[in-house]
């Protein structure tokens, strides 16, 4: 985009070419991304069930959406659960490769324990956690019972089903995991040398040198972590059906249950469209604010 | 993309014996601990598997069956087609490795290693499109397929991929093809190579590595897929594995020792997989998050 205007001779040739290569993703993006954003805008302004023509309705969904009660609920449910679940992971994730950061025997072995559960089918890994968090028979009860504590029913009980998928999502923490390991593996030895003779301990070190020098990934598993948060669908669908009371109605679960199993294709579409935005405000605010958080080495990228 | 190598987080030639130590101690005993914490899930759900249905339910839970039960895995694996669910799954990753390597390749060396007016604008396109999460085009696309009649069939899960849909691997090849040499490229174009002949011959021989990790994520990522397959795929006869052990966990609800055998067999093809393959999936990962 900056050289746009700089005189420098591009063979047609050549450009016919990468059209060419291009072609398959540029029609792609029209049919399947790009167009089906533009379309759901407009279906969002419809009543329409797929086998009847739309109706137009202009903002009726949106009016709708507003004395809709399960809209806020799911709404409040997953950003409750990006709030709580998202920077736990972070937490544990980067702890977790902290340890092994440090110059540690077996650990390939601990790599593939830790990161193995973040590969699994995400269903297979519901059905499973099912078992697990069964109030008499599962594990984790069987685990509290070892200190005395009569554990709850997980997911059958309000107040005790969101944070079990928040506490189940802890399992699968090994790929932010890899991820920070190669951040951290990433930060020259001399950072730490500099440190440690400007009298620097472990843990001014660890905040002064390691905390900004990982800050940047910190702040993209953080993004990533929040469109994942809004992309829960398998787990309340398989494990809880959304309930108990609507506790995990997740909002990609309220989605698909007015396109898929009610037909109001013009309400959901609305729903997305919301959705769509309120992401890219999250993200927009998240990165107004990591300014103040996030450190960038070295020079600002032209391109 | 280098393997993950050890290095220490402290250079700690200075510090004395006593202190590493300790420290090392502790890191192994929250190690350890950790470790344990991880597979208790696996022991206890491969236990469930092996056990009789009287043996299931009984509190504190024993870890090591007795007896052990293995007709439950023959029982549960024909319980449901499971052979046709395992195909399909198989049929369904191969035809996306074919349609999105070929696809996302050529955008990926057009992106790296071709001069043309247009490149950043698109490349920035591809990027945008990386932050747009599924819902957004999940309804416009069923209505496309829907009216295209192609629902039911495997078409809406295929089709797509051979249109380069997943711009995160788009990204991926071209980040990798911007790694490796112009001077080889500008020899072959000297030689009169053309720049299909350059691709196959040139770039395809040496990103062998990059290859081998997307072909990874589509096996993994074909495995794990749920919501779109249940969409799509309304016949039993075409369910894929994730979609099969749902309806097995519906209809045998109950008999927690048939599903959990029937889990692990769903389980097991991936972690044989991430096992053998486990540098791939590492490779992968780590490029995800430090992309620059």
């Amino acid at each position: 985009m900056i050289h746009l205007f700089k005189p420098k001779r591009l063979s047609f040739w050549e450009s016919l070419n990468a059209w060419i290569f291009v072609s398959p993703w540029i029609l792609g993006f029209i049919l399947f991304t790009g167009g089906p954003i533009l379309a759901s805008l407009v279906i969002s302004f419809t009543d329409w069930d797929i086998v009847n023509p739309p109706q137009w309705t202009g903002l009726g969904n949106y009016e709708t959406m507003l004395s809709d009660p399960l809209f806020f609920q799911s709404l409040k449910v997953t950003t409750l659960y990006a709030l709580v679940a998202v920077p736990m992971q972070i937490v544990v994730g980067l702890f977790i490769a902290l340890l092994l950061n440090t110059k540690i025997r077996l650990i390939g072995l601990y790599r593939t324990l830790f990161y193995l559960p973040a590969v699994l089918p995400i269903v297979s890994v519901a059905v499973m956690w099912r078992w697990i968090l069964s109030r008499d028979w599962g594990l984790i009860n069987w685990f509290l019972s070892l200190f005395g504590v009569y554990g709850p029913g997980w997911l059958s009980e309000p107040e005790w089903a969101l944070p079990a998928l928040i506490l189940m999502s802890l399992w699968g923490v090994g790929a932010g995991m890899l991820i920070y390991l190669a951040g951290l593996q990433g930060i020259p030895t001399d950072f730490y040398e500099a440190a440690k003779v400007d009298g620097a301990g472990r843990w001014a070190s660890f905040r002064y040198v390691t905390l900004p020098m990982i800050s940047p990934v910190i702040l993209f598993q953080l993004v990533v972590g929040l469109i994942a948060a809004f992309q829960v669908f398998a787990q309340p669908f398989i494990m809880t059906q959304g309930g108990p009371q609507n506790s995990t109605l997740f909002y990609l679960l309220h989605l698909f249950r007015n396109a898929f199993e009610f037909f109001r294709m013009g309400y959901a579409s609305a729903l997305s469209w919301v959705l769509f935005m309120y992401i890219a405000i999250l993200t927009l605010l998240i990165f107004r604010f990591s300014a103040a958080w996030v450190f960038y080495e070295g020079e600002i990228r032209n391109e | 993309m280098a393997a993950i190598t050890q290095r220490p987080l402290f250079n700690r030639e200075g510090a004395k014996a006593r202190d590493i130590d300790w420290v090392k101690v502790l890191a192994h005993i929250i190690l350890i601990s950790g470790s344990i914490v991880f597979l208790m899930p696996f022991v206890y759900v491969v236990s469930t598997s092996l056990k009789t249905a009287g043996d299931v339910y009984t509190f504190p839970p024993e870890f090591i069956p007795d007896p052990v039960q293995w007709a439950n895995y023959p029982e549960a694996l024909t319980a449901m087609p499971f052979d046709v669910f395992f195909f399909n799954t198989i049929f369904l990753a191969v035809g996306r490795i074919i349609g999105l390597t070929l696809s996302c390749s050529l955008a990926g060396f057009a992106f790296a290693k071709l001069r043309w007016k247009g490149r950043n604008t698109l490349f920035f396109i591809v990027l945008l499109t990386l932050m747009i999460p599924v819902e957004v085009t999940l309804i416009p696309r069923y209505i496309l397929f829907s009216k295209l009649g192609w629902v039911g069939s495997f078409a809406p899960l295929l089709v797509p991929g051979f249109f380069a849909e997943n711009a995160f691997f788009v990204f991926l090849f071209r980040q990798f093809f911007m790694t490796m040499g112009q001077d080889l490229i500008d020899a072959a174009r000297i030689d009169g190579c053309s720049f299909i002949g350059l691709f196959r011959r040139i770039i395809v021989p040496n990103a062998k590595p990059v290859f081998a990790v997307v072909a990874i994520y589509i096996i993994q990522n074909n495995w794990n897929s749920f919501l779109l397959p249940m969409i799509y795929l309304t016949d039993r006869g075409k369910y894929t594995l994730a979609l099969g052990l749902r309806l097995f966990n519906e209809q045998y609800y109950s008999q927690t020792h048939l599903l959990m055998a029937a889990s692990v067999f769903v389980i097991l093809p991936i972690v044989i997989l991430f096992f053998f393959m486990q540098r791939y999936f590492i490779q992968g990962v780590v490029f995800t998050g430090s992309k620059g």
